[in-house]
């Protein structure tokens, strides 16, 4: 395998609504800031790929405009995938693996203030079967967090354990939008939104957008001082029906961890993309993280959660860790669909 | 561009208004299992899945791969979902192969597909406000000037348009997969078709499919064990432009000529008309075979027609475009891209059946989308490169 890094990581804080700034003008200064933290020129990057979602828009081919941020021209190469950041950050990956390209720029957007999002999501379900029961993204994680905590005799206080950490945790993260001391009995307290989910159980809803600069060997070496070599990535799917999965593990993200290499040496961080408190929780045990390990600095997508975005989050937060020198060896995870049901994991080294 | 791979499989459904008879995961299926079987692989075999298709407004379902991944026999594996509009049923092929040629996967499935009668696909594709001012119908209305501007350009005759749907229609009665067949057709019956968006005629214009397209891609030792012969990728290539800016030529789009460029170097090819033996070309108004005839590099600007004219691009012409009838006679947008891709491979692997180019070794997959802005090619042939 080519040795490949994350040489830059660039990011608008999340807010619930963006009310000003359509997607172009939120994407414009991310992608401006990313290329000069990578010290790359706009002309020298080799693949430009992103992520987003026409649905949060509310129009077919929202991806077509955002490309008015990225200045394609002279034509660039280019990609896009309907899936979140990390998903496209894959696609760079693997075209840097055939050493086509030198270097990519991966971006992803979502403004998921422009509509009502747990009806969007639930517009994801299989169509014929599923959808029509009516069931939101809430209620399909409330499920899970029902499987997950029968199964391990776990309590709605380790759930709650969770909201406390992040969002306490994120108060150190300027571009989080969900952040402060919270109580955990104020919290036990309250009551339900979808038993057992509570509402701090669940992430805001945010608008934002985020870029990552990939390189290869020689490019990396050339322009960044510390880059975070990505040591290992794959990615997994599992069946739709959640009839037919065991909700309370996650072996889509077992497989992909396996096949990074996460168990392969001391892992100082880990990002995790889990929206819900109890799915930290299941992706810590596929994953094999013990509790030495530091779970979502960044606060996490229960502090920020922007549609399209968060996946990438992780990769990025995770990488910034390693090029900052405050982390030697990250892990980074991203979700698609309900209840994790698509995983991907990536390793990343100084 | 990594180490080789193969089209060893190749599937299509039968394109039609409105297949009924299959749900979304069956039309899919239709495809993907016809692609297995021409490679003598089950799903069992394969690495990983690579899923295209135009906008999820077609269908009312948001990312449907994620539900579609039991239907292919994803779980396990790695999916990607990939969306670049029109040319997105070629930039998933171009996607998929990448996967064999960074030596990270032997064996990937790919399908594209768009069931358009689950939705209305023209008003999908007619943006609104507060996006933009909405000042055309569907993409005959916003094609429709481009191909004004290259008619006053080139000076081409006003039956240049007709030919084309003439000879891509005959070709598809040739084409059992082929959505439109209509029998007998004549220059008279094109040319008195109603006008919809003028210049482009009814049956200059493509139709509304409900399809999909699958292929499985090899590594050279993953392709020696296949019971047919390979289509081997010579090169691939994608390029964009923005949509709009002062001075953008539309007519002849940079993005369209530059990946051309690029196709051809990486494919060590100096003259597309002579050394090509086939190409499949995404021409969803009839005039866009003269327009794209140009921007490849088959003709001088301005002289695309006269190929037309001289029948050079019929099936019995020096350089046959489109032998499978094109997407002017199947257009499931999301696989339309791919089918180009498909047909290409077919036609060097010598099996495109009635429609076959005789002794075609080397073939063009051509694929557009947005206002002219996103190109996605591929070159492929009988040989290992």
């Amino acid at each position: 395998m080519r040795e490949v890094a994350v040489i830059a990581v660039a990011q608008t804080p999340s807010v619930r609504r963006e009310r000003t700034r359509n997607e172009v003008e939120m994407l414009m200064p991310v992608l401006a800031e990313a290329l000069r933290r990578s010290g790359l020129r706009r002309e020298e990057i080799g693949f430009t790929v992103s992520g987003s979602c026409d649905y949060l828009a509310g129009q077919p081919f929202s991806f077509v405009s955002a490309l008015d941020a990225v200045g394609a021209w002279p034509p660039i190469t280019e990609s896009h995938v309907e899936m979140d950041g990390a998903f496209a950050l894959y696609e760079a990956w693997i075209k840097l693996q055939t050493g086509e390209v030198d270097s990519a720029l991966v971006y992803a957007f979502g403004k998921s203030s422009m509509g009502d999002l747990p009806e969007v999501l639930g517009y994801q379900l299989d169509p014929y079967v599923l959808a029509p029961l009516g069931v939101d993204a809430v209620s399909l994680a409330a499920l899970q967090a029902r499987a997950w905590l029968e199964a391990t005799g776990r309590s709605e206080r380790d759930l709650a354990r969770v909201a406390v950490r992040s969002r306490r945790d994120a108060l150190e993260n300027p571009n989080a939008q969900l952040k402060g001391t919270f109580e955990l009995e104020k919290l036990l307290a309250e009551p339900y939104l979808v038993a057992p989910l509570r509402k701090h159980d669940c992430p805001p809803i945010s608008d934002g957008a985020a870029a990552v600069v990939l390189a290869g060997d020689e490019v990396a070496r050339r322009v960044c001082r510390r880059p975070a070599w990505i040591r290992g990535i794959d990615q997994r799917i599992e069946p739709h029906a959640p009839g037919v999965r065991d909700l309370a593990r996650s072996p889509s993200s077992e497989l992909a961890g396996r096949n990074a290499g996460a168990r392969h040496g001391r892992i100082d961080v880990a990002e995790l993309h889990a929206p819900f408190t109890h799915q930290e929780w299941i992706l810590r045990e596929a994953l094999g993280l013990g509790e030495e390990v530091t779970v979502n600095p960044s606060g996490g997508a229960l502090a920020a959660n922007p549609m399209m975005v968060a996946g990438l989050l992780r990769i990025g937060e995770a990488a910034q860790r390693v090029m900052d020198g405050r982390a030697r060896r990250a892990l980074a995870h991203a979700t698609a669909g309900p209840c994790l049901q698509q995983n991907l994991v990536c390793v990343l080294e100084a | 561009m990594g180490r080789p791979c193969a089209v060893i499989g190749v599937g299509q459904t039968k394109h039609d208004a409105k297949r009924i008879d299959v749900s979304m995961p069956g039309l899919l299926r239709e495809a993907a299992l016809r692609a297995l079987e021409d490679a003598g692989l089950g799903f069992g075999d394969v690495d990983a899945v690579v899923i295209g298709k135009a906008p999820d407004m077609f269908e009312g379902v948001v990312m449907p791969e994620i539900y579609l991944a039991d239907a292919l026999g994803a779980a396990g594996k790695p999916m990607l979902r990939v969306h670049t509009a029109g040319s997105v049923g070629g930039s998933t092929a171009v996607v998929a192969a990448q996967l064999v040629q960074s030596g990270v996967f032997e064996r990937v499935l790919t399908v594209a597909f768009e069931k358009q009668s689950e939705s209305n696909a023209m008003w999908a594709l007619t943006l609104k406000i507060p996006f933009q001012q909405s000042v055309v119908a569907g993409a005959g209305g916003y094609f429709a000037p481009l191909i004004r501007a290259y008619m006053r350009r080139s000076g081409a005759p006003e039956d240049t348009g007709i030919r084309v749907a003439l000879k891509d229609r005959l070709n598809a009665l040739k084409n059992p997969y082929a959505h439109l067949h209509f029998p007998g057709i004549s220059f008279e019956q094109v040319a008195s078709s109603p006008m919809l968006w003028d210049p482009i005629r009814f049956l200059e214009t493509c139709p509304s499919s409900d399809g999909a397209c699958a292929l499985v891609l090899a590594s050279e030792d993953a392709a020696r064990g296949a019971p047919g012969p390979a289509a081997w990728v010579h090169a691939t290539a994608m390029k964009s432009e923005p949509t709009m800016f002062a001075g953008r030529d539309q007519v002849n789009p940079r993005a369209g000529r530059d990946c051309a460029r690029e196709l051809y170097r990486k494919a060590g090819i100096g003259d597309p008309r002579r050394e090509l033996d086939a190409a499949e070309v995404y021409v969803p108004f009839s005039w866009f075979e003269p327009m794209w005839l140009e921007n490849l590099g088959f003709a001088p600007e301005g002289s695309g027609w006269k190929l037309v004219y001289d029948g050079a691009t019929s099936l019995e012409g020096d350089i046959p475009w489109n032998a499978s009838g094109g997407v002017l006679s199947s257009n499931p947008i999301g696989a339309s891209g791919m089918l180009r891709f498909a047909e290409a491979a077919l036609q060097v692997r010598g099996r495109a059946g009635e429609h076959q180019v005789p002794g075609a070794r080397k073939a063009l997959g051509h694929a557009y989308g947005g206002g002219s802005q996103f190109f996605a090619m591929w070159i492929v042939g009988a040989e290992k490169p």
